[in-house]
C-alpha cells in the first residue's frame, strides 16, 4: 500500500487537514475522514450523481476525483448548504423519497441555478440526467427546481 | 386539527435535504474492519481449489473465509443456498470467499489475490430450459434440503416451487368459448437498482450480545434467522436498521448478514463492515426474477371470459429465496381483477444458472400481469371489441370468487369498473387508439389492470408504542422501516388523529432497534400502513383509557362521560370543564401533592386474521385480507422510421381506499409507475457465456433517467377498507404492476405488431416487425 500523506483541503469554508493515500477518492476522505457523510456512493464508477459535490463551484462526481486533486481547491458538500431555497423547494415539492439520491441532485441544481438563473428545460436536462432516483418519477424533483429559477435561490449561503 | 387527508411534510424530510439523514454505511466508528467478497465469475462450475496464502501474507489482513468454514446451508422458505460456495458455484456473481482487514483497501487488494480454479459446468439459461427433461440439475440434493411445509419442490427436477390453482371446469370452459388465443411471454431477470447499495456491519460483544446493522426491510426476520442458523438465543441479538436508500423488495433477503456475523466470529467478536459494490449488488445479492409464460383464454361472443389456462415459469436463480412466494402469489392472483369461472393454473418457480431472485415490488404480479394483459388484449382484438370496454365487462366484482376462491365483498375488492372507466376518461381514449400525426410519427394508447393482495406469512402482524412527554408531546415507537415511503410519517398522523393533537407534536425517531421496537412483521407487501396502522390505533386507543381513568378520578365521573381532543380531555356535555393532556400524561397531581396515575405508555398490536394456507390440489385458500386495484394506460409516440418511441403520459387510477397523506400517496403511485416503466422499456441483464452477466453497471444496465419520463396522472378512486385505520388500503406496489402491460399493449398498436417480450427496445420492435433483416 502506497504511503498515507497529509494535506489540507477547504470543505465549507473550513480548512481541515486529512490523512491520506494518493489514490484515495474525494468521496472516500469527505466521508471517512471528515465524517460528512451527505456525499453518496451510489456506483463508484461515475454513473449515478449521488456523490455530487462542488470543488470551486462545479459540480463534481467526488467519487471520481482524487482528494490529493482537490488540495487547496474549496469543496462545498450538502453539509455547507444551509437554509438554501433549493433546500425548501425539494421539502415543499416533495421531491424526496428514500433520500439517498436528494444530496447529489440538490448540489447539482444548486450548481446549475448559480450558473444559468433560468434554465430552459433542455438546459435542466442536460444538467440532471446524470443523477439517478429510484423512487420517483422526476416529476417532483422537476417541480422543485423549476421553483427555484426565477428567485434567488442562493439566498445568504452560496 | 385533522390529520387524515392531509399533506403533512415528512418527519425525515429535513434531514435529507442537509446530509443529516444517516443510512447504514454512514455510520461509521474507530476500529472497525472491513470485508470484501470474491466472487464466482462463472454462472455455473465446479470449484477445484481456491488458494488464499498470497492474500493472507497481505499486511493488514485479518482472516480469510471459504465454504469450508461456513458449511451451513440458509434460506427462508427452503434451506438450499451456502453462505459461502463450498463446492460448486451456481450464479455469476456467487460468494466464494471473503477477506477481513484493516481496510476496504487492503481487504480488495487482498481479494484479488485469492486464486480459486474452476472448471466450468453446462448451465440452465432459462426457466424454459429448466423444465426440459434430462438437463442439468441445478440441485442434485433437492430432496435432502430442509424446507417448510407451503412450498412443494420437486427433487430430480429444477422445480423448486409448484402451485396449482384449479377452479370451475376447463371443459365447460372451453365448451362456452367460442373466441380463443394463446399467448407467450417472455423476459429475463433484472434488478432493483436501489440506490443505495445492500450495506452490514456486525460485531460481538464479550459479552456475546451480537449487534447487527443492515440496511434492510426486515431486521426482525434476520433476528429469527440469526438465531435459527447459529443456535443463538434471540435475546441476545439486536439488530438496528436506521434510513434505507430504496428497498424495492429487494432488501427483504438476509444474504450479507450471516457473512458479516460469521466474518466478526472469526475474529473474535471485532466489528466488520461489509458494503456491497453497484457490481455485487446487481448480481451477488438477489434480483427480480425473469418469467416464460403461457396464457390460453377463451371467451363467449359477448364477451364474456369463460376460461383461462396460464402456465408460469418463474426464473428464480439458482437459489429460492423468496421466489417461490412469489411463483406462489402470482398464481394466486393469475387471471387480474377479472372474473373467470373456469380456471387452470400451473405457476412453477425454476431453478438456473441465473443469480437468484428475491422480492420485486408487485411480488410476482407485473409478471404475471404482463402475460395475462398481453393475451386479453390479444382476445378483445380478435373478438373485434374495444380492448378497455372489454376490461371493463369482465372487471371482477363484490359476491364474485377469486382465482383462490375467496368470495368478495366491496371492503376485500374495492372498484375495479370504476378506475376504468376513470382512466377512460384521463387518457382521453375517446379520440382514438392510434393516430398518425405524420407517416412517420404514430401516437397510440394501451391500458391494463391490476390487482393486488399480500400473500405474506398468515399469522404476520405489528406492533405500536406510543410514549407521552412531560409536555404532552408523544414518541411514535414501531418497527415499519422508513425505505423512503414515508410510513412512519402516515402513521404519526393516524397517531395524531387518534389522540386528537396536532402531528407536529408526534416525533418519530427513524431508526429501528429490534431489541426495543416492537415488531413490524416486515416492511413488504404494502402491509406497513395496513397492519401498523392497526396497532397505533390499539395503541392510541390503550393510551386514551390511561387518560380517561385518570380524568375520570379528578373529575369524579365515569368514562362515559369523557371525551379526548385538541388536546385535552374534557367532560362531553361541558367542555369548558377540561384538564390539558400534559396535567395527565404523567399522572395528576393534586394541589396537596399527592399523585394518580402515572406516565402514559400505549401499546397496541395487530395479527392479520382469517388468512390460510392454499390447498396443495385447487389453491383454494385466502391469501391475505384485501385486493387493491386499478386501472392504468400509457400513451406513446412511436417513429416508424427508426422504431424509436417517447412515453408521452402515464395514468394511473387506483382505488387507494382513504387518502391518508394525499402527496405522499401520489409519490407512491408516480415512483411505482416510473420503476414499471423503467423495467418494462429498458431492463433485463444481458447474459454472455456461461450465464455471465455483462451488465452490472448503470452504464450498460440502463434504467430511466431525469427528463426521459412522461408525464403522469394519478387519480384515486374511494372505497374504503373496513378493516384497516380509517379505511386507508396499501399502495405502495400497486401502480407498477400493469404498467408493463400498459406500455406493451400501447406499443403493439402503434407499430402493429404484437410485442410479448420485454424490454421493450426499439431493437426489440424491430426485429418483431420485420424479422430482424435490414
Ligand atoms: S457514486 Fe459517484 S457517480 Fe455514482
Ligand atoms: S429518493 Fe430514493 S433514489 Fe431518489
Amino acid at each position: 500500500m502506497p504511503e498515507k500523506k497529509m494535506y489540507n483541503l477547504y470543505v465549507n469554508d473550513e480548512e481541515a487537514s486529512v490523512v491520506a493515500r494518493p489514490s484515495d477518492t474525494l468521496l472516500h476522505v469527505l466521508r471517512d475522514q471528515l465524517g460528512l457523510t451527505g456525499a453518496k456512493p451510489g456506483c463508484e464508477n461515475g454513473d449515478c450523481d449521488a456523490c455530487t459535490v462542488l470543488v470551486d463551484g462545479k459540480p463534481i462526481k467526488s467519487c471520481l476525483m482524487l482528494a490529493i486533486e482537490a488540495e487547496g481547491k474549496h469543496v462545498k458538500t450538502i453539509e455547507g448548504l444551509k437554509n438554501t431555497r433549493i433546500q425548501k423547494a425539494f421539502v415543499e415539492n416533495w421531491a424526496i423519497q428514500c433520500g439517498y439520491c436528494t444530496p447529489g441532485f440538490i448540489m447539482n441544481g444548486f450548481a446549475l441555478l448559480n450558473q444559468h438563473s433560468n434554465p430552459d428545460s433542455e438546459t435542466i436536462n442536460d444538467w440532471l440526467s446524470g443523477n439517478l432516483c429510484r423512487c420517483m418519477g422526476y416529476a417532483e424533483i422537476k417541480a422543485a427546481i423549476k421553483s427555484v429559477m426565477t428567485s434567488d435561490h442562493a439566498d445568504k449561503s452560496s | 386539527m385533522e390529520s387524515i387527508g392531509r399533506s403533512v411534510i415528512r418527519k425525515d424530510a429535513v434531514a435529507k435535504v442537509t446530509g443529516a439523514a444517516k443510512y447504514t454505511a454512514d455510520l461509521k466508528t474507530v476500529g472497525s474492519l472491513y470485508a470484501k467478497l470474491v466472487t464466482s465469475p462463472y454462472g455455473h462450475a465446479r470449484i477445484l481449489s481456491i488458494d488464499t496464502s498470497a492474500a493472507e501474507k497481505v499486511n493488514g489482513v485479518h482472516k480469510i473465509l471459504t465454504g469450508k468454514d461456513t458449511n451451513i446451508l440458509t434460506g427462508e422458505e427452503i434451506k438450499d443456498r451456502p453462505i459461502l460456495a463450498t463446492d460448486r458455484v451456481r450464479y455469476h456473481g456467487e460468494p466464494v470467499a471473503v477477506v477481513i482487514a484493516d481496510t476496504l483497501a487492503i481487504a480488495k487488494q487482498a481479494a484479488n489475490l485469492v486464486n480459486v480454479s474452476y472448471s466450468p459446468l453446462p448451465v440452465i439459461r432459462s426457466p424454459k430450459e429448466a423444465y426440459q427433461q434430462g438437463v442439468p440439475l441445478v440441485h442434485e440434493h433437492l430432496g435432502d434440503y430442509e424446507k417448510i411445509a407451503e412450498v412443494f419442490p420437486k427433487p430430480g427436477t429444477n422445480i423448486c416451487n409448484h402451485t396449482k390453482i384449479r377452479k370451475g371446469s376447463m371443459e365447460i370452459g372451453w365448451a362456452k368459448s367460442t373466441v380463443v388465443v394463446e399467448t407467450e411471454v417472455s423476459f429475463p431477470p433484472s434488478d432493483h437498482c436501489a440506490m443505495e447499495t445492500r450495506s452490514v456491519s456486525a460485531e460481538i460483544l464479550p459479552n456475546g450480545q451480537v449487534i447487527i446493522h443492515s440496511s434492510s426491510q426486515v431486521p426482525f426476520t434476520i433476528k429469527k434467522m440469526l438465531s435459527s442458523i447459529f443456535g443463538l438465543n434471540q435475546g441476545k441479538i439486536t439488530v438496528h436498521t436506521p434510513l434505507v436508500g430504496g428497498a424495492y423488495g429487494g432488501k427483504s433477503a438476509i444474504q450479507l448478514e450471516f457473512i458479516a456475523y460469521l466474518a466478526s466470529s472469526a475474529i473474535g467478536g471485532q466489528k466488520v463492515q461489509l458494503i456491497n459494490s453497484r457490481e455485487e449488488d446487481f448480481i451477488t445479492s438477489p434480483v427480480h426474477l425473469g418469467l416464460d409464460a403461457k396464457v390460453k383464454l377463451g371467451c363467449d361472443a359477448e364477451g364474456y371470459l369463460q376460461a383461462a389456462e396460464i402456465t408460469l415459469l418463474f426464473d428464480g436463480g439458482a437459489y429460492s429465496d423468496k421466489a417461490v412466494d412469489m411463483s406462489r402469489a402470482a398464481a394466486t392472483d393469475c387471471t387480474g381483477p377479472y372474473q373467470v369461472e373456469n380456471l387452470w393454473c400451473d405457476s412453477f418457480c425454476m431453478y438456473t444458472n441465473h443469480p437468484y431472485a428475491t422480492s420485486f415490488r408487485g411480488f410476482g404480479h407485473p409478471e404475471s400481469t404482463f402475460a395475462v394483459e398481453r393475451a386479453i388484449e390479444r382476445l378483445a382484438e380478435k373478438l373485434g371489441m374495444d380492448p378497455i370496454e372489454f376490461r371493463w365487462k369482465n372487471a371482477i366484482r363484490p359476491g364474485q370468487t377469486t382465482p383462490t376462491q375467496v368470495i368478495l365483498n366491496e371492503s376485500r375488492i374495492g372498484n375495479v369498473r370504476r378506475c376504468i372507466e376513470r382512466v377512460r376518461e384521463l387518457i382521453n381514449w375517446e379520440e382514438g387508439r392510434r393516430i398518425e400525426i405524420t407517416p412517420e410519427r404514430i401516437r397510440a394508447k394501451g391500458v391494463s389492470c391490476f390487482w393486488k393482495n399480500s400473500n405474506i406469512d398468515t399469522n404476520a402482524g405489528s406492533g405500536a408504542i406510543l410514549k407521552f412527554n412531560e409536555d404532552g408531546t408523544v414518541h411514535l415507537n414501531c418497527g415499519v422501516i422508513e425505505i423512503g415511503t414515508g410510513s412512519r410519517t402516515v402513521l404519526a398522523q393516524i397517531a395524531a388523529q387518534k389522540l386528537g393533537i396536532d402531528v407536529d407534536q408526534i416525533y418519530v425517531e427513524m431508526d429501528i432497534d429490534t431489541s426495543s421496537t416492537p415488531e413490524h412483521y416486515k416492511t413488504v407487501a404494502s402491509r406497513g400502513l395496513w397492519m401498523a396502522g392497526r396497532a397505533v390505533l390499539a395503541a392510541a386507543e390503550d393510551a386514551i383509557g390511561q387518560l380517561l381513568n385518570v380524568a375520570a378520578q379528578v373529575f369524579r365521573v365515569s368514562l362515559d362521560d369523557l371525551d379526548i381532543g385538541k388536546g385535552f380531555v374534557f367532560l362531553k356535555d361541558n367542555p369548558a370543564r377540561k384538564l390539558a393532556l400534559k396535567e395527565l400524561v404523567y399522572g395528576y397531581v393534586y394541589p396537596n401533592g399527592n399523585a394518580i396515575g402515572s406516565q402514559v405508555i400505549g401499546r397496541g398490536s395487530y395479527t392479520l386474521r382469517g388468512m390460510t394456507f392454499l390447498d396443495p390440489k385447487t389453491g383454494k385458500g385466502v391469501p391475505g385480507p384485501d385486493w387493491t386495484v386499478g386501472a392504468q394506460a400509457v400513451e406513446v409516440e412511436w417513429n416508424k422510421r427508426d422504431y424509436t418511441y417517447k412515453i408521452l403520459r402515464a395514468v394511473t387510477v387506483i382505488d387507494a381506499g382513504t387518502i391518508i397523506n394525499p402527496k405522499l400517496a401520489q409519490g407512491q403511485v408516480k415512483g411505482a409507475m416510473h420503476m414499471g416503466l423503467s423495467f418494462a422499456s429498458r431492463e433485463g441483464f444481458i447474459f454472455g457465456p456461461n450465464e455471465v452477466v455483462e451488465t452490472t453497471q448503470f452504464r450498460t444496465y440502463k434504467v430511466l433517467r431525469y427528463g426521459e419520463n412522461p408525464d403522469y396522472t394519478v387519480d384515486f378512486v374511494v372505497t374504503p377498507s373496513r378493516e384497516t385505520a380509517y379505511g386507508l388500503r396499501g399502495i405502495g406496489e400497486h401502480a407498477l404492476i400493469g404498467m408493463p402491460a400498459a406500455l406493451a399493449n400501447s406499443l403493439s398498436t402503434a407499430a402493429e405488431v404484437h410485442l410479448n417480450r420485454l424490454p421493450l427496445t426499439p431493437e426489440l420492435i424491430w426485429r418483431m416487425k420485420t424479422g430482424g433483416v435490414r
